[in-house]
């Protein structure tokens, strides 16, 4: 059995994968494994600064709280504010993972 | 060596048997829960190093890199240029050893014995590791291209690894006469930094139309297309007009030959153009440890590179053993800095749930590569990577390069030149600061 094969991509891929090599029985036991809020944040601080410490322009996410980030992300997502970058980021995160990195950078970077 | 594909089910099995051994053995001190060894101090391992004792200060980790300083690739192309010296590009390892208690190893990672799990180094060391993280970067394939060996690249710098070479190619841009012409040759294919030799053209063109302004810049491709060329091709024409000349493989822009002592690049149709400057990439293949190790390709047009899982970025050819950054074989993901910083910190994370018997995370990466034009004026790519069983993709609909015609055009440009730098200095503080 193997639970992560499906990861982020959904259930279909999953299942579609799973009924090459597998008994059906497994894959339908088996959820999909949402990526953890610590994995979702190591993709932040390449840019942001490790911990959300920014070492340089650009802007500091350590102390801003889980809505702000929520709302930020799902607004550069949904082209409803204007970045450089971040619009092409966000694009790439369910909204389930926007709140997960929401939640973990307000818990964890002060 | 034994060849053969683990499953994600076994990935650890052997390292907790490791664990419980030596649980038992009578020691002064108390025993590490696993020893990890690094082979590579650039951003796969040196982020690796960093973020496995951030992980998990029980695990001991030994970084052999034989640098005392790194020069990083990124931002090398602004010595070329003027704008950045040797010394804003080099970072040093003193962080890791003091603040995160790396072990740093001064020699080179020269063998590598997967089924006793020991890496050889220079100096004649022997390290056992429960689990090795190989971020070896690339190799230059001295005679891939004809006439372009070692002695060549005295001559021809290919300034593709910073450091010595990229200092020989400034110097040769300095001592260059107004009018003069500068060659570049592009490989095809994979090789490190797909935007590099895009951006490299444009900062050579910087220094020259600011200070040898009658000069050409040739540059000859072995593609007919690459990374960010649209913006490539707008910024290069806006800013520095008729100065860059760009020949891609389908009118004859792939160097079959060259020539270090007549400073001569030949096309495969047999043309001949002479340089004052050359600056030579040449094609590229994993770094030697990872050949000499069989954690290689050996057929297919990926040959040279270490396929891994997707999943895990352990090697399909070899258990316990992670290779990150250049080296891999990683599907969507660029070869570049941020790339292999993003592998890095998963591979932390996942060697730590291993170390404690936790279910492996799930992936996903990042990439972000920033490109200047002139100072004022950047270009970027982006892309979220998932692991998928065909290997990792870019998430569809998301990522990709600036707009080619923004709004506000020119504080669109300047903001993400400002960018570039910010990116820079949280990314080496991330992988070499404390």
């Amino acid at each position: 059995m193997k639970p992560f094969l499906f990861g982020p991509f959904g259930l279909a891929f999953g299942l579609a994968f799973a009924a090459a090599s597998l008994p059906a029985i497994v894959a339908a036991q088996t959820p999909p494994a949402p990526v953890s809020g610590r994995v979702l944040i190591a993709t932040c601080t390449g840019c942001h600064g490790q911990n959300g410490k920014s070492a340089g322009s650009i802007p500091v996410l350590a102390g801003q709280n889980e809505t702000q980030i929520r709302q930020a992300m799902l607004d550069y997502k949904n082209d409803r504010r204007a970045g450089t970058m971040m619009n092409r980021h966000a694009k790439g995160f369910s909204d389930d993972e926007i709140g997960a990195i929401a939640r973990e950078i307000a818990a964890n970077w002060r | 060596m034994a060849q053969f594909r683990l499953s994600r089910r076994t990935f650890g099995a052997s390292l907790l048997a490791a664990s419980a051994l030596s649980a038992c053995a009578i020691r002064t001190e108390p025993a590490p829960k696993a020893r990890v060894v690094v082979v590579g101090g650039g951003f796969g391992g040196a982020t690796a190093a960093k973020f496995l004792r951030l992980e998990d200060p029980g695990i001991a980790v030994t970084l052999v890199e034989p640098k005392s300083e790194f020069q990083t690739c990124p931002f090398s192309n602004y010595v070329l240029s003027g704008f950045k010296t040797m010394a804003d590009i080099t970072h040093n390892y003193s962080a890791l050893t003091t603040t995160h208690g790396v072990r740093h190893i001064r020699e080179m990672a020269v063998a590598i014995d997967p089924v006793a799990k020991l890496v050889r180094t220079s100096g004649g060391q022997t390290l056992a590791y429960d689990k090795l993280v190989l971020s070896p970067g690339i190799e230059i394939r001295f005679g891939a291209l004809e006439g372009y060996d070692a002695a060549a690249a005295e001559r021809m710098p290919h300034a593709w690894a910073a450091g010595a070479q990229t200092v020989l190619l400034r110097r040769q841009l300095e001592a260059m006469p107004d009018g003069g012409t500068v060659v570049l040759s592009i490989p095809a294919n994979p090789f490190r930094c797909p935007p590099g030799p895009y951006e490299r053209i444009a900062m050579i063109a910087h220094y020259l139309k600011t200070t040898k302004p009658r000069s050409k810049i040739l540059a000859l491709d072995a593609k007919d297309a690459f990374s960010k060329q649209g913006l490539f091709q707008d910024g290069w024409q806006s800013q520095y007009g008729a100065m860059i000349e760009w020949v891609p493989l389908g009118k004859d822009g792939k160097v079959a030959r060259v020539d270090p002592a007549a400073l001569t690049l030949t096309s495969e149709f047999g043309e001949v153009h002479k340089a004052s400057v050359a600056n030579v990439i040449p094609p590229q293949s994993a770094g030697r440890i990872a050949i000499a190790s069989g954690l290689a390709a050996t057929e297919g047009a990926l040959a040279g590179w270490c396929p891994v899982d997707p999943f895990t970025f352990e090697s399909t050819r070899a258990k316990d053993i992670h290779v990150i950054g250049d080296a891999a074989i990683a599907g969507a993901m660029p070869k570049s800095g941020f790339s292999a910083s993003s592998q890095a910190k998963f591979v932390a994370q996942a060697i730590g749930a291993v170390v404690n018997g936790s279910p492996v995370p799930t992936a996903v990466f990042a990439n972000t590569c920033y490109s200047l034009i002139t100072p004022d004026y950047g270009i970027s790519v982006a892309d979220v990577f998932r692991p998928t069983a065909q290997g990792i993709v870019a998430v569809q609909g998301a990522g990709g390069v600036s707009p080619r015609t923004p709004a506000d055009a020119a504080h669109f440009r300047a903001q993400e030149a400002h960018y570039a730098e910010g990116w820079y200095a949280s990314t080496t503080k991330e992988t070499w600061g404390s």
